[in-house]
């Protein structure tokens, strides 16, 4: 047992899933009964719709059991673990037994989680023991020259993972070129979008990899000073960012003459947004660091020139640093064989939404929306009917049922109307109401914008006016031709990237799914039935067997009725909150 | 996404003789004092130390170390994170992130606003809870997700929220 590993699983989403209690649980077994296994932790490896998890190492190979509570703990640690008998039936993924949940794995390619789910975060020596800072020591060892080590960039064909997608090569170039006593790196961590996470789970579960990809793109530039800007949203990041950060001066790796290199110095540190949305823009995240309120200012000139208190500045997203070792260590060819002509490499997306494999998975360029949804993601949840996936977030748009087949690369995603954005990828049943998506989004980005330009600030709000109103069944005609005509307005005069992309959720819904807003707006009817004003919920007399389960999980008490007689709502009472409708098992209530 | 928050509490009862121990505002201006960039940092220590960040705290830092009070509350105002009102003890963070919205997160607010008696953003008046709404928590898989205090509570249904905070409720009010 000595040689045993036990292995849990806390990232962020597995300790709102009950890691914490699972790891508590297993250490109190692990002393109680003096047992010898070891007791380790680690982050996301991307499974999140099977946390808690539990990874137990042997002997004989690796077993990942899923869904873990107390109890399952106790019966892996005593049958597997003192026994050696795995529990199956707990099982998703292992070298020796295949598992359902096989799938999931199979069409990813990890370059950027390379390290997350596997190594401690908190530990350098496991992220050293997996190549970690082997990229630094060998631009060290070989004085590899500057331009060396970005024409290797600009080879590998990286592009902006933040979701600009601009040559992240080029980038450091414009930064190189400047002429500068200082210059400064700074690391966008403030990833804004709701429904993507990709960059906190990279930041928790490999901080190192982060870090090591600033110090190469400092000494690629001739950088001294460091910047992680991270949300405050993020606590555990930021913690394991800190540590890493310790760890990393403790060990030469950022300070004076880094890795033995003669007049490398570098010290990198964690700044925590205050939670403005518009921050991701990098200028007006410059101005946040520099204790401003955060707003964008026009480009030209670019930060390459005139970035962070008036220095050459570069900066890139957490996923696009967290590549920069792999390439070094490997090679830009290695890197440039995965993906298409244009989009190079591998993606990280954080899939979530209607679907049965909700997760982080990291896939080649080029892979289409089916084979993720599809294979990866294991379908749609509750065997209902595939609708749109919504890609980059506020920013973006909605891919619809027929253009399922879109290969994921930036250039076929912008043809959509859609961005590849950041990596949030959220996926719509035919329960979802496409013009509540648009009002969704609109809501978000009214309420995100700085204020600075005015078809941004007073246009965004307009829209959102015009959405509302057609959500609650007072759309009118001509509606939808004011909203695009907003919506080019908007587009044309907004400084930033913010008001640029700000329409593309009400464009790309009104492209694919024009019949839906003029069924609102003519019908006064939601297709999707999720507009709460245009529905109401009644008890099919015929079909309620009176077994209580709606009354019992109504929140406002609205029904009414006795043990097996027929129930009855209250329409002013109810909130139509539809959880009636959800519980029901004989079908017996109506939505209209 | 920004944090709906009306100005103010549902009621007055709070805002009125909050007393503040300002002294402990020292040793956080003593840190930043003249370094570059400090005016964040300066507030978010402010609002650690109080839950929010009094009048009076903007007065302090501004004399102590130049910094503009225009400034300051300029900042304070555009950034989500800052506020400048006495929260419950309870925070109360529903998420409406777009995988919560897809899954109903509106209901989960619906269901508390009608059980406290409180608007997104207000304060109830025993001053036990307040109810926000947030942007990503970043628990997408287990939506739709709450937060109240450091735990996060997933695949919630408007029922079991509302369950959940009368449990804290009758936890606290025994002890």
């Amino acid at each position: 047992m000595e040689n045993t590993k036990v292995i849990v699983g806390l990232g962020s989403c597995g300790i709102a899933a009950g890691g914490n209690k699972v790891y508590q649980k297993i250490k109190s077994l692990k002393e109680a009964d003096n047992l010898t296994f070891t007791l380790d932790k680690t982050s996301c490896v991307g499974m999140c719709y099977r946390e808690p998890l539990v990874e137990v190492i042997d002997d004989t190979g690796s077993y990942l059991y899923g869904e873990i509570d107390e109890n399952r703990a106790l019966e892996i640690i005593n049958q597997h673990v003192v026994n050696q008998n795995p529990v199956k039936e707990y099982l998703v993924k292992s070298d020796l037994y295949p598992t359902p949940d096989e799938e999931f794995f199979q069409g990813q390619v990890k370059i950027a989680l390379r390290d997350c789910g596997y190594i401690n975060p908190e530990r350098l020596e496991e992220y050293e023991a997996r190549d970690g800072y082997r990229a630094l020591k060998k631009i060290a060892a070989d004085g590899i020259p500057r331009e060396t080590i970005i024409q290797t960039i600009l080879d590998s064909g990286l592009r902006g993972r933040g979701g600009g997608g601009f040559s992240t090569g080029m980038k450091w170039r414009f930064a190189y070129n400047q002429k500068s006593e200082e210059k400064f790196v700074i690391c966008n961590a403030d990833e804004g979008d709701p429904g993507a996470f990709m960059d906190r789970s990279l930041l928790e579960g490999d901080p190192h990899a982060v870090v090591e990809g600033m110090i190469i793109a400092a000494y690629a530039i001739g950088a001294n000073g460091g910047v992680i800007y991270c949300r405050a949203e993020y606590p555990l990041a930021i913690q394991r960012l800190n540590i890493a950060l310790k760890q990393a001066r403790d060990k030469g790796y950022l300070g004076k003459d880094i890795a033995g290199i003669r007049g490398f110095n570098l010290d990198i540190h964690v700044k925590e947004g205050a939670g403005a949305f518009v921050c991701g823009e990098e200028t007006a995240l410059m101005a946040s660091v520099e204790g401003k309120r955060g707003m964008p200012t026009k480009r030209p000139p670019f930060p390459a020139e005139r970035g962070l208190w008036g220095k050459p500045t570069n900066i890139n997203n957490v996923e696009t640093y967290a590549n920069v070792p792999w390439i070094i260590n490997h090679g830009a060819a290695s890197y440039a064989k995965y993906g298409t002509e244009k989009s190079k490499g591998t993606k990280v997306f954080a899939l979530t939404g209607k679907i049965n494999h909700g997760g982080l998975v990291e896939v080649p360029m080029g892979i289409t929306i089916r084979d993720i949804i599809y294979k990866l993601g294991g379908g749609i949840a509750h065997g209902k009917k595939f609708k749109a996936v919504q890609l980059g977030g506020p920013s973006g748009g909605c891919i619809p049922e027929h253009l399922i087949d879109t290969p994921i690369d930036y250039d076929s995603v912008t043809a959509t109307g859609a961005i590849m954005g950041s990596g949030g990828m959220v996926v719509m049943d035919e329960t979802t109401c496409m013009v509540d998506m648009a009002r969704f989004f609109l809501d978000f980005t009214q309420k995100e914008s700085c204020g600075k330009c005015t078809f941004c600030r007073i246009g965004t709000k307009r829209m959102l006016e015009i959405l509302t109103r057609i959500c609650s069944g007072e759309g009118e005609e001509g509606d939808i031709e004011k909203l695009e005509e907003l919506a080019y307005q908007i587009k044309d005069s907004s400084l930033c990237g913010l008001g640029q992309t700000a329409p593309n959720p009400v464009l790309t819904t009104i492209r694919y799914f024009r019949s839906e807003y003029e069924a609102h707006i003519r019908d006064r009817k939601c297709p999707a039935k999720s507009c709460k004003p245009l529905l109401t919920y009644e008890v099919i007399p015929d079909k309620c067997t009176g077994c209580m389960v709606c009354a019992k999980n109504c929140s406002v008490d609205a029904i009414s009725g006795n043990r097996k007689e027929v129930h009855f709502i209250d329409q002013i009472k109810c909130i139509k909150c539809g959880i009636c409708f959800t519980k029901c098992k004989f079908d017996a209530i109506l939505v209209h | 996404m920004r944090v709906q928050r009306n100005e103010g509490p549902a009621f007055e009862a709070e805002t009125v003789g909050v007393s503040v121990d300002l002294c402990l505002l020292i040793p956080l201006i003593e840190k930043y004092k003249g370094k570059k960039g400090n005016l964040i940092p300066l507030l978010q220590g402010a609002q650690n130390l109080y839950g929010f960040i009094p009048q009076e705290a903007f007065k302090i830092i501004s004399e102590h170390t130049g910094l503009k009070i225009n400034e300051m509350y300029g900042v304070a105002t555009f950034y989500a994170q800052f506020r400048l009102h006495p929260v419950g003890k309870h925070i109360i963070k529903v998420c409406h992130g777009t995988a919560c919205h897809v899954q109903n997160a509106t209901s989960i607010t619906d269901s508390i606003e009608e059980a406290l008696g409180v608007k997104d953003g207000q304060t109830t008046p025993d001053g036990f809870f307040t109810l926000e709404s947030v942007a990503c928590l970043g628990c997408c898989s287990l939506a739709p997700v709450m937060m109240i205090g450091e735990e996060t509570f997933g695949k919630l249904t408007g029922k079991s929220a509302v369950q959940v905070i009368k449990e804290i409720k009758i936890r606290e009010s025994a002890s």
